[in-house]
């Protein structure tokens, strides 16, 4: 295989592995502040039960997320050292500021979260807790406005010709608020807030249908559905305005997201279907001229189809990027469904009455990392065959010294070492949820005095 | 160009590159360290407590590699570029053991079965010695040169060239620098028996650190060209190896007093000194080429931009005092020996 397929493969499995960590994180981290600010309002222990044994979980999320991370850090240097060199002087002040502001804030307190229990008071210990979260935060800040950048480069200009062209930083702040930054991190944000939400919700779903830590679990339950329940439906809003934006800097994306081939001509929107790259056909059920109307409140209003587009500029998997938008779409209504009937059930009193709901809620786990993963892919296949959109194509960018031989073996090695650490971590977390937040066979009394 | 105290950006920054690689190197330096000790501690509870010493720690300390590293990407893309697609082997060899050691610490004392734990000790100890060894090995390869031709590009072997005599014993003398300061960390972090059995350790570890950094420092002088000539130009910088020199002779005297505190600082002072001396002699040249100076990655040609580095040094204005902070808060709250306790490893 060439050293350009490798290379992508290579990334694309990287950065999914890493991807299932970070939005986890940051998504735990906002449930643990609401758990221990409730602990130091109310001084329930229960809340302080809930906290310990989520951070648990949260170490071991943290801890392989900071590792594959430090692996992305590298891996544009080793794998595209072409592309590196062009967008460094942009990138550079991101990452700068990630690193500085982001990440020692989070790593510094994340010792005296896991470890300081013991050692410092428990508004110390809260600061620290809000200190590891925000400092997630800011991570996924710099880090989509350096990816945003790519979909919608500003604040540069183009210097040198040929092997020595990059682009150079002209504002700093138009960089950094370029067109897509703010729609794509809230909606990054929020994804990850759904993926931490839905596995609190699971896991104690699973308690109450197991009958094991009823009233914790029913606090638990109580504090994650709030937060999905509103990120679900806000979600909704920042992927709607994050779709417009796409529409008006990305149009080839837009067409491949909804497989709409006619250069200028009204747009359908599917519910879902099976596009024909080769008869420019989709197959599926669609709500005609939607996305016309969507885009422009117009079901006649015309949007640009991938034929408006040289060949060579059009992204190579349309059906992909159709099926991968319409996966994270689909998911997305069906939180939204779920958890308003669920908040129904809650406001009538019932919310722990359905067992067939709370099967769900266990389940439902999966759907944000599939959503925030198959988002991820829409996005960046989307934006084939640009690396820097308009500017600096993929196969381009990639290291010119690397040989496929020598990707073949960190890609193996890759395979092998997280294939270890995946079953590694589901092995784990799985052992902490099994054992639970306190021992059951001593006096629970001991541990919730307030029963 | 644009100066600060007549220093321009470009020189500036890799003023700030070097400070962030030196503050990995010692604070990563003990945490290594104390990692290739790990087999030669016995009982399974001395490893629980050196894996605790650096704890909540490590997490922390590597930060530095991550802004050094993005400090890199971000001044000098060039370099970044160059040096770990040339060196892809060694680099990606490193990933692989970062990440095999986070597992190691993160894993290891979840089961209580004795194969479990002896299997991760295996990992732990392999990953730590064998990342200390490969940083030297980088640093040697960067002091000898890359093949680079025009633009920068590299024309070098790609498997196993990397190791050379010169690169495996300036990993060894990493290794042996980084074991001396871990064992001087773990001291500080530990008592009884356990404490001991490291002075016995802690001694073994500064003879050969002794001999080693003789053997690469002669052969540098030696065969390394350049090397005196610089000196030659500007002989104020010869302070350099005397404080060096000084340093390393300081660490077995205030070791011998059981002042280890004070042993730390001049271990990590060691360290800085003999990566200023590196910096010093490179500068500005980043990775020589082999092929031809005019194709060396140097501080100029591999520059961000004068307004990209304007930013980035104004960010590192804001962002160095909050990260010190951070520091001194992490590390006032976990001073002292360990003690084990429910939210150990």
């Amino acid at each position: 295989m060439d050293v350009e397929i490798l290379a992508r493969i290579q990334f694309a499995f990287t950065i999914a592995f890493h991807y299932i960590y970070p939005p986890l994180s940051i998504g735990l981290g906002l449930i643990m502040v609401i758990m221990e600010g409730l602990y130091l309002k109310t001084g329930k222990k229960a809340y302080e039960v809930l906290t310990r044994f989520w951070l648990k979980i949260f170490a071991v999320t943290f801890g392989i997320g900071v590792a594959t991370g430090i692996i992305m850090e590298f891996e544009f240097g080793t794998n595209w050292a072409v592309y590196s060199r062009y967008v460094g002087d942009i990138f550079g002040s991101a990452l700068a500021a990630e690193g500085l502001f982001a990440f020692g804030l989070e790593s510094a307190f994340l010792g005296v979260l896991i470890f300081g229990w013991n050692r410092v008071s428990p508004k110390v210990h809260f600061i620290s807790t809000i200190g590891v979260f925000l400092g997630s935060m800011f991570s996924a800040v710099w880090i989509v406005v350096a990816n945003s950048w790519q979909q919608t480069p500003a604040g540069y200009h183009i210097v040198g010709e040929g092997f020595n062209a990059r682009a150079e930083v002209t504002d700093f702040w138009a960089m950094v608020f370029n067109p897509s930054s703010v729609d794509r991190i809230i909606h990054v944000w929020q994804g990850a807030f759904l993926a931490g939400a839905f596995l609190v919700l699971s896991v104690h779903a699973y308690y109450l249908l197991k009958g094991r830590y009823v009233e914790i679990s029913k606090k638990a339950f109580k504090i994650a559905l709030g937060v999905a329940t509103i990120v679900s439906f806000s979600q909704l809003i920042s992927g709607h305005s994050s779709a417009d934006g796409v529409a008006v800097n990305q149009p080839a994306k837009l067409a491949a997201m909804e497989g709409h081939y006619q250069a200028s001509a009204p747009a359908d929107l599917y519910l879902f279907g099976w596009v024909n790259n080769d008869t420019q056909e989709v197959s599926g059920v669609s709500i005609p001229g939607g996305l016309s109307f969507l885009v422009d409140q117009d079901f006649e209003a015309p949007i640009t189809g991938l034929n408006a587009f040289p060949e060579e500029d059009r992204p190579g998997q349309v059906n992909a990027v159709f099926q991968f938008y319409h996966i994270m779409v689909s998911i997305g209504l069906f939180l939204i469904a779920l958890t308003l009937y669920a908040s129904f059930l809650w406001w009538k009193g019932k919310l722990f009455d359905k067992k067939w709901l709370l099967k769900i809620f266990a389940f439902s786990v999966l759907l944000p990392q599939i959503a925030n993963q198959v988002g991820w892919f829409a996005a960046e296949m989307g934006r084939q065959p640009w690396i820097v959109y308009g500017h600096l194509r993929t196969d381009e960018g990639f290291s010119q010294e690397v040989s496929s031989n020598q990707i073949l073996f960190s890609l193996i090695l890759f395979l092998v070492v997280y294939t270890i650490l995946f079953l590694l971590f589901i092995y784990t977390v799985n052992k902490k949820i099994k054992h639970g937040p306190y021992d059951e066979a001593k006096n629970p009394n001991e541990f919730l005095k307030y029963v | 160009m644009e100066t600060i105290l007549g220093l321009d950006y470009p020189t500036l920054w890799y003023l700030v590159v070097g400070l962030l690689f030196s503050g990995y190197a010692i604070l990563e330096g003990f945490d290594y360290g104390a990692g290739a000790w790990h087999l030669f501690l016995r009982k399974d509870l001395s490893r629980r407590i050196a894996i605790n010493a650096i704890g909540p720690l490590w997490d922390a300390n590597q930060v530095w590699l991550i802004i050094g590293g993005g400090a890199l990407f971000a001044g000098f893309p060039v370099m970044y570029a160059t040096m770990l697609s040339s060196m892809y082997v060694p680099f990606m060899l490193f990933l692989m053991l970062l990440v095999l050691r986070s597992s190691a610490i993160k894993f290891r004392s979840a089961e209580k079965m004795l194969w479990w734990r002896k299997t991760w000790d295996i990992i732990y100890f392999i990953s730590n010695t064998l990342i200390a060894f490969l940083l030297g090995v980088v640093l040697a390869n960067i002091l000898q040169g890359f093949e680079l031709h025009e633009n920068f590009s590299y024309k070098g072997g790609i498997f196993f060239s990397f190791l050379s005599p010169y690169s495996v014993m300036v990993g060894f003398t990493t290794l042996s620098v980084f074991m001396t300061q871990g064992a001087i960390f773990l001291l500080l972090k530990t008592e009884g028996r356990l404490h001991t059995r490291l002075t016995f350790l802690l001694k073994r570890g500064m003879v050969l650190f002794l001999i080693s950094f003789a053997v690469t420092s002669t052969y540098t002088l030696t065969f390394l060209p350049g090397v005196i000539n610089k000196f030659k130009e500007t002989p104020i910088f010869f302070i350099l190896p005397v404080l060096a020199f000084l340093a390393v002779a300081n660490v077995p005297r205030l070791v011998s007093k059981k002042k280890y505190a004070h042993a730390l600082v001049f271990s990590s002072l060691t360290m800085a000194f003999l990566l200023m001396l590196v910096a010093f002699q490179l500068y500005p040249v980043l990775i020589p080429s082999t092929v031809d100076p005019k194709y060396s990655v140097t501080i100029y040609n591999a520059a961000s931009s004068q307004k990209s580095l304007g930013i980035m040094l104004t960010i590192v204005l804001i962002g160095a005092p909050l990260l010190a902070g951070y520091f001194l808060f992490l590390y006032k709250t976990f001073h002292g020996k360990v003690k084990l306790d429910d939210t150990s490893y």
